[in-house]
């Protein structure tokens, strides 16, 4: 049913509808309302699951973590400080292969300490073995913690899914959503049924000590299985679309008005949809602009930007994380990969960053990516910089 | 599309005001997208809650600087502040306050509506919390949407008392416009 509601509260009510058992999830912003709203659904009697409060976000993972190694759907979420203090867990989740969704309401890192929205947080992850999928609206925002589950918990995937949702933007957007009814979810999603569990009857022992002689290839099986997750996405995606109606494709990536376009933008999230109105607005005047929007950041779909941008002279990828220190930012690494020793190539793929830190990006930003694609290849470009700042912090 | 800016201070229930009509407009049929802006996150300071909204889904994420209605919840920020900026040549600016206020020049075919809005709050819900009789003159003073809708949200989200007062509050400001 459509209903007019705050993305933290579309999440909480479609997490109620996957059924897990065990939530966990320490409060930050701006994730808060996501656990706020779940508390209330398991405290209303709605929702009949363990809600553990922790005093962190490392025991909260924890907790999941365990719930998860019991045979149990679990879920958590948590942002930006929060995420990176989870990181020690999330690695150990992805090495023992439990497919925990948590829900990454993208903020910024610190210091300096800041609330706003980029997506330095889940992107500063993407080493983990964690499935990234980034969402541009709150439809796919709920749509994806669906498909997550079901990719996660398949049993030749078994592995943690992050749903990516930019903070206040998405978290805090009110905006209309088709909320699945609880049958349709309950077909698509079945119980979880795990391979092996922590079971006092049957005792086995998880995460354990791998010498040099295993561990190569725990880390061998995951890239395997996240190349594997490349081609069950679309199916997934088809079978989503079934139940549902609603069609993501491949999941993998969005292609807008790419086809015969000259220049094109490639970014992921909710900055997408700014994009597409910039996009529209180009075509109106007959100017060949279009959009590559990644929905799966990891496992990144190599082959699919490939085919997308193969024969487009001119791409923008447009950043809201950094890599420091790095010749591009992190999405464009990815997408200058994938034509590294290739005969057909952009002949220019540029680099650009803005909306660090929750500084806005507008039309005119968006337009400023498009000006400055030009013949000449640049690499991280920053958006809306305020060189006037620059001067304070360097002494002039 | 339409795009709708609220000023506030945080405290004063903006969000609510633009959780409240983004909902009638979803009553009416349209697809709104209303979200925040948070300065410093603490009581007091300024902030703007945003909508945006069209006949299909809105797809452009960034604030809102060009606006077609402004409404200014607390009047004391407009001093030193230009809250008409960026408003639409035949925009519409609805103000909180108990006279006119000599503040920014608006340009030939905009248009402002002062109304009481705190008094009328004080009156009907017992709060010094102005915003749903701007949201009733908000209707009166744009065409954009039904008195009706409103009182429909706001019965939706307030229970007894809270919603009586609210109604008459809204349909207090409706009328202030009207009667204008």
């Amino acid at each position: 049913m459509k209903q007019f509601l705050e993305g933290s509260y579309a999440v909480a009510e479609v997490i109620k509808l996957c059924r897990p058992g065990v939530i966990s999830a320490y409060p930050i912003t701006p994730q808060t309302h996501i656990v706020e709203g779940l508390a209330q659904i398991v405290a209303d009697g709605e929702l009949n699951s363990q809600f553990v409060n922790v005093e962190s976000e490392h025991s909260a993972a924890s907790v999941v973590l365990g719930g998860s190694a019991a045979g149990v759907r679990v879920y958590t979420a948590s942002s930006s400080q929060g995420l990176i203090l989870m990181s020690e867990v999330i690695f150990n989740i992805a090495g023992m292969r439990l497919p925990v969704v948590l829900t990454c309401a993208n903020r910024s890192l610190s210091a300096p300490i800041n609330i706003w929205n980029d997506q330095q947080d889940s992107v500063s992850l993407r080493d983990a073995g964690w499935v990234q999928l980034y969402a541009e609206n709150n439809q796919e925002v709920v749509d994806l913690h669906l498909i997550a589950y079901r990719l996660g918990e398949d049993k030749s995937v078994m592995l943690p899914v992050m749903v990516c949702m930019d903070g206040f933007i998405l978290t805090h957007g009110m905006e209309v959503v088709d909320m699945p009814e609880q049958d349709k979810v309950d077909k698509f999603l079945p119980p979880y049924k795990p391979l092996y569990k922590l079971d006092p009857d049957e005792p086995l022992s998880m995460g354990l000590l791998a010498d040099p002689g295993y561990y190569t290839e725990t880390r061998f099986a995951i890239q395997e299985t996240q190349k594997e997750v490349l081609k069950f996405l679309p199916k997934i995606s088809e079978e989503f679309r079934n139940v549902f109606g609603r069609d993501y494709r491949d999941c993998l990536v969005e292609e807008y008005l790419t086809e015969d376009a000259e220049r094109v933008i490639v970014a992921m999230g909710s900055v997408c949809g700014t994009i597409k109105k910039v996009v529209d607005d180009f075509r109106a005047k007959g100017k060949k602009v279009g959009l590559l929007k990644i929905i799966s950041f990891r496992p990144f779909p190599y082959a699919r930007v490939y085919e997308a941008l193969k024969n487009v002279p001119k791409v923008a990828v447009l950043d809201k994380s950094v890599s420091l220190g790095g010749m591009a930012a992190p999405l464009a690494l990815e997408v200058k990969a994938a034509f590294c020793g290739k005969k057909k190539a952009p002949k220019i793929i540029s680099s650009f960053v803005a909306g660090l830190g929750g500084r806005d990006i507008t039309l005119d930003s968006v337009r400023e990516v498009l000006k400055k694609l030009t013949a000449k290849e640049v690499n991280l470009e920053y958006i809306d910089l305020k060189q006037e700042l620059l001067k304070d912090e360097y002494g002039g | 599309m339409k795009e709708i800016r609220i000023h506030a201070r945080a405290g004063q229930g903006a969000i609510t005001t633009a959780a409240i009509l983004g909902e009638a407009y979803f009553k009416e049929g349209m697809y709104p997208y209303a979200f925040p802006s948070f300065g410093a996150a603490r009581m007091g300071a300024p902030m703007n809650a945003f909508v945006r909204v069209d006949a299909k889904p809105v797809r452009l994420r960034s604030q809102i600087y060009e606006p077609d209605f402004v409404i200014i919840v607390d009047d004391t920020l407009m001093r030193g502040f230009n809250c008409f900026s960026g408003l639409k040549d035949e925009g519409i600016a609805i103000i909180n306050a108990k006279q006119d206020i000599e503040a920014h020049a608006l340009k030939a075919k905009q248009k402002k509506f002062i109304i009481p809005a705190t008094e009328i709050a004080l009156k009907t819900i017992g709060r010094p919390l102005g915003n749903t009789a701007l949201l009733g003159a908000y209707a009166a003073a744009t065409g954009e949407i039904k008195l009706d809708t409103l009182i429909e949200v706001v019965k939706m989200r307030f229970k007894g008392k809270a919603a009586e007062g609210n109604v008459q509050a809204i349909t207090q400001g409706y009328e202030f416009i009207k009667k204008g």
